[in-house]
């Protein structure tokens, strides 16, 4: 059989058939005008002087490793092992999909569900999914799950809530009859818990924090739950999924969903993406999470078996009725974290958050004694917390960038009311010579 | 299949008895076969106001999710709670213990709009051919 397509014998038995002489004619209503005249390219390169074209322009860039960063909100460049990467470009894996078939996927649906018991120990709740595309998607689709469950239409989110989730929180709303109001925080930089007081009525569904909070502050969640509860509305908490494990888990908060971004466990910052979103529930609300789910079963010869479980929630099957169009999960990243949690273990993981706290509380002390620099939030960190500049920032961030310090993320786009704040992050990652490196540049300035 | 004469039935498939002034509803035999084994049941919460033919219940077998109609509109008075921990009752039992919610009617008229089992089965075998 002749396999090639579209010849020219082809375009003429077509042309007849429909009754016009050339394609031309085909388009002949289109106008002149509005017709591509053709692609003008210069002639073809060798593949040679195509590897060396594009090797000049991979050199122009940098990337987070040239620099001395303190870049996070969000992004995290924690430390990956160098079996993570290993084990992750093994072919066997290679696919940015859920595996369908049982019969052909075992390694790959287990290393999910690994990775599921795994976010599930980790955030402290009985059920997690195969994941999301991101921390910002995951954290919508929560927002929607409680809405659903509750039969309410409204929606609290906090500003301390990382800006983008609730921007795809809105987009998500957008077209519902479902509303937000934003939670605002106090002068210290906290969940503003009387507002919340004053905002709980029949109507809130869903209540949704991060803790860590977005300008890196750990905060005790125990009244805000207990309010959320005894409005009948689920709560719903986001944040760095590696502060879970020295800090009071989602689940030990009581949170009925942990909902975010799991890049910091395994992933490389990636110029944003491909990311992978965790999202874990209590048991009551196992059949109405969105997602892939695997579970662990036994074929029919009595031996362990893993698949994919409670299908008849998504939307292939439950069509509009449904509780998301999420049909998919982010398989390769998935595995990622899995081999990067089990590669730490548990010591291992709480090690981790403990250098970030404690190298993150190192440079907060010495910024903090610069006279041109202020940190206007106390209390616990994580990774993360907020300065004020008191000369302007813009210029200032350009001067260390040319010294080779990327100084934090500068919070007045998202927070205008923040002038001249930034967001300084701290990794595992950052040396004492780096961290001394960066104040005795902010003092120098 | 069997269609008990005693009972009511809706095109949807949900069958309903009275019960003093109630009205109990579940789903037919022939719902149950098609849906295969039942393995979850989602009810409604007691006092919930339910119109006719409005979904107001699922049923979820190994191959698929189905919303269960209310016969009648009213209120919600009773649920089978046995359903949440042993669903396949509705397979075993579909016109006894496999019995869904009690709805206490808001009208009476509605009751006449059902379907008696003679008409209930020309209905299944019209959809069959």
């Amino acid at each position: 059989m002749n396999y090639s397509p579209l010849t020219d014998a082809d375009r003429q038995d077509m042309f007849s058939a429909i009754g016009v002489k050339s394609f031309d004619d085909l388009i002949a209503n289109i106008p002149l005008t509005l017709r591509g005249r053709g692609l003008n390219l210069p002639q073809g390169l060798s593949e040679f002087e195509l590897r060396g074209y594009f090797e000049k322009i991979l050199s122009s860039g940098r990337t987070a490793g040239d620099f001395n960063s303190f870049l996070g909100a969000g992004s995290y460049d924690h430390y990956i092992p160098a079996v993570v990467p290993q084990i992750v470009g093994r072919g066997e894996f290679v696919t940015a999909y859920t595996p369908y078939q049982a019969e052909a996927s075992q390694g790959t649906l287990q290393a999910i569900f690994e990775y599921q018991s795994m976010m599930a120990e980790l955030t402290g709740l009985e059920v997690a999914n195969g994941s999301h595309y991101d921390g910002a998607t995951a954290f919508a689709e929560g927002i929607l799950l409680a809405l659903r469950t509750t039969q309410r239409k409204k929606a609290l989110i906090a500003r301390t809530v990382h800006p983008e989730y609730r921007a795809v929180a809105a987009t998500y709303l957008a077209g519902t009859d479902h509303t937000v109001e934003e939670i605002p925080y106090t002068r210290a930089g906290g969940l503003d818990l009387d507002f919340l007081k004053k905002k709980l009525s029949s109507e809130v569904g869903c209540v949704a924090v991060s803790n860590p909070n977005f300008f890196g502050m750990v905060e005790n969640l125990t009244e805000a739950v207990a309010l959320t509860h005894g409005n009948q509305s689920l709560f719903l908490m986001t944040g760095h999924p590696l502060s879970f494990s020295v800090f009071c888990s989602p689940g030990e908060w009581g949170a009925d969903m942990a909902c975010g971004e799991a890049q910091p466990l395994g992933l490389g910052l990636n110029f944003g993406g491909p990311y992978i979103g965790y999202f874990a529930a209590s048991h009551a609300l196992m059949r109405k999470i969105p997602g892939r789910l695997v579970g662990l079963t036994t074929d029919r010869c009595g031996k362990r078996a893993f698949v994919l479980t409670l299908q008849a929630r998504e939307q292939h099957i439950r069509r509009e009725k449904a509780s998301s169009n999420i049909c998919s999960n982010q398989a390769l990243c998935a595995l990622a974290v899995c081999v990067y949690l089990s590669s730490l273990g548990w010591d291992g993981i709480r090690e981790v958050a403990s250098l970030n706290i404690e190298k993150a509380c190192k440079l907060r002390d010495q910024i903090s004694k610069l006279r041109e620099f202020e940190i206007p939030f106390g209390g616990t960190v994580f990774n993360e917390f907020v300065v004020r500049s008191r000369k302007p920032l813009e210029p200032l961030m350009g001067k260390l960038f040319e010294k080779g310090i990327l100084a934090g993320h500068a919070l007045e786009k998202s927070y205008p009311e923040l002038k001249d704040h930034f967001l300084v992050t701290v990794t595992e990652k950052k040396t004492d010579a780096q961290m001394l490196e960066f104040t005795e540049c902010l003092r120098g300035l | 299949m069997n269609f008990p004469k005693t009972l009511k039935y809706a095109k949807t498939h949900e069958w309903a008895r009275r019960e003093g002034s109630s009205v109990v509803a579940g789903l037919s035999e022939y719902a149950q076969k098609e849906l295969s084994d039942v393995v979850y049941v989602e009810l409604p919460a007691i006092g919930r106001e339910v119109k006719q033919g409005q979904p107001c219940a699922v049923v979820e077998s190994v191959k698929a999710a189905f919303d269960v109609y209310a016969p009648v509109s009213g209120k919600i008075v009773k649920v089978n709670k046995t359903l949440e921990a042993n669903p396949s009752l509705v397979n075993t039992d579909s016109y006894g213990e496999g019995w869904f919610f009690e709805i206490d009617p808001s009208t009476s008229g509605e009751w006449d709009s059902l379907l008696d089992s003679g008409t209930y089965e020309s209905v299944l075998q019209e959809s069959a051919h």
